[in-house]
């Protein structure tokens, strides 16, 4: 059996929405070189509609493919329900993750929803503050 | 599909397998069975045993056959530490960056009570003499040192070494399951008390290895069971994987040189092509290495995706990221030799060997340079690299 799912290897091959936003309305960036795996996830949002999204991964295959699908689950939702994305979304949109790659999810959930609290603190959007960890001390990752 | 992964394991030569039918079939008697049937087994397990010592130059009764390399390292080091301990010598000198058979046997030592001192490798992946016989106290029952690095194929001054451990009367143990059969290895002449073999890594078959103890250093088994082996070593004899083995490594023995001289070029020609890549770096002195090893680490890239996305093209290939490691951490050999975390992430392991051709490798550096360009340019670390919001680990 392979290490990973059609869907993951197609999103890893062919990942959907690579890229930067210039001036967007919210960036999040999540992990460190040291872990080995970074993502950075670019919203533009007009009318409180997440209307394009893109992202960039240092990372192993399921980190991409990760990112990849978590940018299709959000792209033209609204704020309120980009908000309600869990990393377990993500993991069964790709039909299932190893065990030990399952943090790769949860990257993809925190680096968006650290994009979308950019996006209230640009904007002066006041939020309820306990939807979004703090990311900052990256607890999946290894001892640095 | 381009197997450059030879280091991991290697292809039989038809020779082995041929060795190997007719104890599957015709022999396959128990050798420690009286009739003669069994004892026509039996005979075929004395000749290989001596055809292996041949290849090593030591005695027949200095080999015992194992399981593989694993086991032989366990037995080693377990012996040679079971013969000091009697003589209350509890102290171990070794290297940070040995295969795990090695490291992780010393670790129990350690829970034990025994003293484990890890030898520096420097960014050249090499040890000196100088540094063991620093190292060495009155109460060091073993040095035990890798012939050839796994990961980096970096080969130690094995005999320089070991002439020092002989001169302070400590038993020399070396790990050679990645030397033998493509480096010349002569326990006299390089004055080595213990030995470890693994047929797989010289087209010999999977689960057979050799464990060579000069005689007068006592094993302890570590296999209990019946008599086999000269009780040492417990288990009915795997004759047809011997038998492959034996027939492996007298055949990788006798084209050591010619085998060299084809895949030394090839290698260096690999390494040229890949240091035309930006940010890069090669893992490990060029100097004294293991004819089919190249390894390189690559700035703002992960191996995983590397592995996977040099798979999509044919090739086969190793990393030591954490993702391929199953750990957290990197490769324990790449931060020994001083590379941090960030860069040893993206490393790349190709092991090649003499049925490499010029076109093979040119494919793998257009492979290679390919997708590392592809994976930088959907990285965000890369981007912070190439404007400067966080320093360059390589010079170029």
């Amino acid at each position: 059996m392979a290490l990973y799912s059609e869907k993951v290897m197609d999103h890893f091959r062919n990942p959907r929405n690579v890229g930067v936003i210039e001036n967007a309305d919210g960036v999040g960036e999540v992990g460190n070189p040291v872990c080995g795996d970074i993502m950075k996830i670019y919203l533009k949002i007009d009318n409180d509609v997440v209307t394009d999204v893109k992202f960039e991964t240092f990372g192993c295959g399921s980190a991409i493919a990760s990112s990849s699908m978590a940018t299709e689950l959000i792209k033209g939702k609204p704020v309120s329900e980009v908000l309600q994305l869990t990393n377990k979304a993500v993991v069964e949109a790709l039909d299932g993750l190893p065990a030990h790659k399952l943090h790769c999810s949860v990257l993809a959930e925190e680096a968006i929803k650290k994009a979308l609290k950019d996006y209230y603190d640009k904007n002066g959007i006041e939020y309820d503050r306990s939807l979004f960890p703090d990311c900052d001390g990256c607890e999946h990752c290894c001892g640095q | 599909m381009i197997y450059a992964d030879n280091a991991s394991t290697t292809k039989m030569s038809i020779t082995a397998i041929n060795a190997m039918l007719p104890y599957f079939d015709n022999i396959y008697g128990n050798p420690s069975s009286l009739y003669a049937f069994g004892q026509e087994a039996k005979e075929a397990l004395e000749d290989c045993r001596a055809r292996v010592a041949a290849c090593l130059n030591c005695e027949p009764r200095e080999i015992t056959f194992t399981s593989g390399g694993s086991e032989a390292d366990n037995q080693a080091i377990i012996s040679a530490a079971r013969f000091g301990a009697k003589k209350g010598k509890k102290h171990i000198i070794s290297t940070a960056f040995e295969h795990h058979a090695v490291l992780h046997t010393l670790k129990a030592l350690e829970k034990e009570g025994f003293e484990i001192t890890l030898l520096d490798v420097h960014t050249t992946g090499l040890v000196t003499p100088e540094q063991v016989r620093d190292a060495i106290r009155d109460d060091t029952c073993l040095v035990t040192i890798m012939f050839a690095n796994n990961e980096i194929g970096t080969v130690e001054p094995i005999k320089e070494i070991a002439e020092v451990c002989r001169e302070k009367k400590v038993v020399f143990h070396t790990d050679a399951v990645q030397a033998v059969g493509h480096v010349k290895v002569d326990v006299q002449e390089q004055n080595i008390d213990m030995l470890s073999i693994s047929a797989h890594k010289f087209h010999g078959p999977k689960g057979v290895g050799v464990l060579y103890a000069k005689k007068g250093i006592p094993l302890t088994s570590v296999i209990n069971g019946g008599a086999q082996e000269r009780g040492k070593r417990a288990g009915t004899e795997n004759i047809a994987g011997i038998a492959g083995m034996t027939a492996a490594l007298e055949e990788a023995c006798k084209n050591i040189d010619e085998n060299a001289a084809k895949t030394i070029p090839l290698r260096d020609r690999l390494i040229a092509g890949l240091d035309k890549i930006p940010y890069g770096e090669l893992n490990g002195t060029l100097e004294k290495r293991l004819p089919g090893n190249v390894n390189f680490c690559f700035e703002g890239i992960e191996g995983e995706s590397l592995l996977l996305l040099l798979d999509d093209k044919g090739v086969c290939a190793s990393s030591g990221s954490a993702c391929t490691s199953g750990s957290l951490d990197p490769s324990h050999v790449l931060l020994a030799i001083g590379r941090p975390h960030e860069v040893a992430h993206g490393s790349l392991r190709l092991t090649i060997n003499e049925e490499f051709t010029e076109k093979d490798i040119d494919y793998i550096i257009e492979a290679v340079t390919d997708v590392v360009t592809y994976l930088r340019n959907m990285s965000p670390f890369w981007r912070d690299l190439v404007n400067g919001a966080r320093p360059h680990v390589f010079a170029k």
